[in-house]
């Protein structure tokens, strides 16, 4: 008996760690069957390939350029502005008595409407060129007075419509770089709203009254608005002294201002110190309505992401299913009793792999999509180093969770076909959903809260604004859940997932 | 570890309506070759799923070396079992599922080389199991089971699918392993298969053990001293011998077996009263005849068996 239970044969490494074991057991397991590396391979494949063909096929030669704005962003930089180059510091002051704007009702026909955030007001800008520095003070359409200053920065004043029972009066002063708004109801009395510091203001601004209109979100679209402010009493104070007000549209060409509602145009009176100015367009971020022409990291990767899920998750349910089918569990759970070690392992090997094909897809995808799109004249919303980075871990870990999920599920119901069809369904059919351009917001953010297709939030790269009305929906690249926290719903998923499968493996009969 | 054999006390298992394990319990002791026969649903593959801790029993405990399989830590150097040799990932080659197996247990791919040399799966190693003959998946199955050098082997209709030189190959093979102190477990549905390898035998019928005896034992047990009587009178042999006592039954048509009397008995008898004969030949038990006896009432469906005269 010694002779069999002592003679162990040589090449026996016994480790310590028995998980280390079946670990290494799982994936030699998966790098031995060419089917299951080809589908990862084919998954990165369809992230680059995707994005190759959307780089290829978009077309925007000869579009203006987009401005950009201070902090680097896309901006929409178009209003009606009366000024005067104005040195050194000073202050300005005026009053509104009157905005009022309109909205065309079909065609050519402009009714009067509500512009929440059609604005009037006063402004030091850099100079004149688009997406140049700038600071305002202004009344609003429907949010009160605000001071806002380069294009992303908002901050609220006193509340309320203005009208000519209700005057608003409005004040900027400069000081070097730093530039102060004030707002007050009788000229005297005046409230600060806020201070905006702009770095590398030259020693002569353009100093002026500015109205902008913008879009207005109008049932499933946008509508552009017209708007028009009547002035009172403007006043140069401290070391400006006045000279010739001159008007003019501003960033009339530009890929963000989709032209004047009505064939409408920016206009401005003025007798003594009143003017009445008519503007339309908007001084503020670009979003995905304004900019139409704009593309994103998330169309040049969220299409061959998809299809690449689709790959894992075949690849993620079979890894565990074909084992049922030919009975191979029984050899595994013989060799490693410790069921849900088994999963973890199983669960390990696969995240790993499917997260290293999304992200290499999205490493090689986004610079070779965005340079074929750039070529084709597409501008691509700019974005940060660090949400570039993101976004490609983000591809990684969103087909690493959907394949472990797809592994739970297989490990549930061990069928190829059931888990691979109830899975790919439960991905496939919201994002369909979500990316039909009719399907309601409120009915495709509940669908991008609650679905694994939440998970998709952590490619999206545009920022949405509380200051721009617009239609925020997961078609126009804005979902509701912030990136990582859209990640954590599949995940949440995947891990209910593991949970179930754990206790399920554990119980039944192998 | 304690002695390595597989101790199987009192298991009960029930699927849905289907007792398939009624108090199954025995031993399988080293050093001999044990097998396992009965017909085809007595629960022998249950009690194997069981052994290795696959299948969870209602009642009753299986231990193996003294402890449950699922306690071990790297079960595979404890018990070699081969339970189904289809069980294979088709586009896995034979040595890549054994070096994931060998890997499981913390052995090197050394070992993996070793076993298929063992096995005789050199040549067909490296090639992909999902076109491997029956008798390749068996060998690459055995290899499997001998990867942790078990004390302890068990094999689930082993013979399957072999061709008669793999099934010599297997009987010495068995013996082998039996005689390097190991102990072996080898279930079959067909007597045949096991009755020159097996040193003991455990019959099962409906979900336990019926016997649980060594070969030699059972045969003495059963053997009634049978005696196959050729003659062209049939009848009247027959209503002779029942005559003094014996069980008759006619087995052809001009074939008879008698028992309850010895064959010299019977030649006088006959003689006596002058009925023809050709040929008397003592016929001892075989362990297909022990097979049968024992299992009868637990084969679901039977053949119809020869009709029985007795007085």
């Amino acid at each position: 008996m010694t002779a069999v239970t002592t003679a162990h044969p040589a090449g026996r490494r016994t480790t310590r760690d028995g998980f280390r074991q079946v670990l290494h057991a799982e994936w030699t397991k998966f790098r031995t069957v060419l089917g299951w590396v080809a589908g990862m391979g084919v998954a990165t494949l369809l992230v680059v390939l995707v994005a190759l063909l959307a780089g290829v096929s978009s077309d925007q030669k000869g579009s203006p350029p987009v401005p950009i704005g201070p902090g680097g962003e896309a901006v929409t930089d178009t209003c009606y502005f009366v000024h005067q180059p104005l040195a050194g510091d000073g202050s300005v002051t005026v009053a509104v008595s009157a905005l009022d704007s309109s909205i065309p009702q079909g065609l050519g026909d402009l009714r009067p409407g509500v512009v929440p955030w059609a604005k009037a007001g006063l402004i030091v800008k850099e100079s004149t060129r688009q997406g140049s520095p700038y600071a305002a003070i202004m009344i609003t359409g429907g949010h009160g007075v605000r001071m806002q200053d380069n294009y992303v920065n908002d901050r609220a004043g006193l509340r309320g419509p203005v009208s000519a029972a209700s005057v608003r009066w409005l004040r900027l002063d400069r000081s070097g770089d730093t530039i102060t708004g004030y707002a007050g109801t009788d000229g005297t009395n005046w409230a600060e709203v806020g201070t905006a510091r702009l770095s590398g203001l030259g020693s002569s601004v353009q100093v002026g009254l500015f109205v902008a209109s913008p879009q207005v979100v109008d049932g499933m679209g946008t509508t552009g608005s017209v708007s028009t402010a009547a002035f009172g009493d403007l006043r140069l104070h401290g070391g400006w002294t006045g000279g010739e007000w001159t008007g003019e549209l501003l960033g009339d060409h530009s890929p963000s201002f989709a032209g004047f509602p009505g064939n409408g145009s920016g206009s401005f009176t003025q007798s003594g110190g009143r003017f009445t100015v008519t503007g339309a367009g908007d001084i503020a971020p670009a979003v995905r309505e304004t900019l139409p022409t704009g593309g994103t990291l998330n169309d040049i990767l969220t299409t061959g992401t998809f299809a690449a899920l689709i790959a894992v998750i075949v690849v993620g349910a079979l890894f565990i299913t074909t084992e049922y089918r030919k009975n191979l569990i029984h050899v595994t759970l013989a060799a490693s009793p410790r069921r849900g070690r088994v999963l973890l392992a199983k669960a390990i090997v696969l995240g790993a792999v499917a997260f290293v094909a999304g992200l290499v897809g999205a490493v090689l995808a986004v610079p070779l999509g965005a340079r074929l799109a750039r070529a084709n004249g597409v501008f691509i919303f700019p974005v940060t180093p660090w949400t570039e980075m993101r976004v490609a871990l983000g591809t990684g870990a969103l087909l690493a969770t959907a394949s472990i999920l797809a592994l739970c599920i297989g490990a549930i119901v061990r069928d190829s076909a059931a888990a691979v069809t109830s899975v790919i369904g439960a991905v496939v059919l919201p994002y369909l959903l979500i990316a039909n351009p009719f399907m309601p917001a409120s009915v495709a953010n509940w669908l991008t809260r609650v679905t694994p297709v939440a998970a998709f939030a952590v490619q999206q790269t545009l920022v949405q604004y509380p200051q721009v009305a617009s239609h925020y929906t997961p078609y126009q690249g804005y979902y509701p859940l912030v990136p990582w926290v859209g990640l954590a719903v599949l995940a949440g998923y995947a891990v209910a997932g593991l949970a179930v499968a754990a206790v399920v493996l554990h119980r039944r009969d192998a | 570890m304690s002695a390595p054999e597989i101790v199987l006390t009192g298991l009960r298992k029930r699927y849905g309506a289907t007792l398939a394990l009624d108090g199954m319990s025995f031993t399988v002791r080293p050093g001999v070759v044990t097998g396992f026969v009965g017909p085809n649903g007595a629960g022998k593959s249950t009690t194997m799923r069981v052994v290795l801790g696959l299948d969870a029993v209602d009642e009753g405990t299986a231990l193996v070396g003294g402890k449950p399989y699922r306690s071990l830590r790297c079960p595979l150097n404890h018990v070699g079992a081969l339970l189904d040799a289809a069980a294979l990932h088709p586009s896995r080659t034979g040595r890549n599922h054994l070096l994931w197996l060998a890997y499981s247990q913390g052995l090197a791919a050394r070992r993996v080389d070793q076993v298929i040399e063992q096995v005789g799966l050199t040549s067909a190693a490296r090639r992909k199991a999902g076109g491997y003959s029956l008798g390749m998946r068996q060998r690459l199955g055995i290899a499997a089971a001998l990867l942790g050098d078990p004390p302890i082997v068990m094999l689930d209709e082993p013979f399957n699918g072999m061709d008669p030189d793999g099934i010599i190959w297997m009987r010495g093979f068995l013996r082998s392993l039996a005689a390097q102190g190991r102990a072996v477990l080898v279930s079959s549905h067909l007597m045949s298969e096991v009755q020159d390898t097996a040193d003991h035998l455990v019959v099962v019928g409906r979900g336990k053990a019926i016997a649980d005896a060594g070969v030699n034992d059972l045969i003495a047990a059963t053997s009634s001293g049978r005696v196959a009587l050729r003659t062209t009178a049939g009848p009247h042999a027959m209503a002779v011998l029942a005559h003094a006592g014996a069980t008759v039954v006619a087995t052809g048509s001009d074939t008879i077996t008698v028992s309850g009397l010895p064959a010299d008995r019977i030649v006088t008898l006959l003689n006596r009263s002058v009925v023809p004969f050709s040929e008397v030949s003592a016929h001892r038990a075989t362990l297909e005849d022990v097979y049968l006896e024992l299992t009868r009432d637990a084969v679901e469906f039977r053949a119809a068996t020869p009709t029985e005269v007795t007085r």
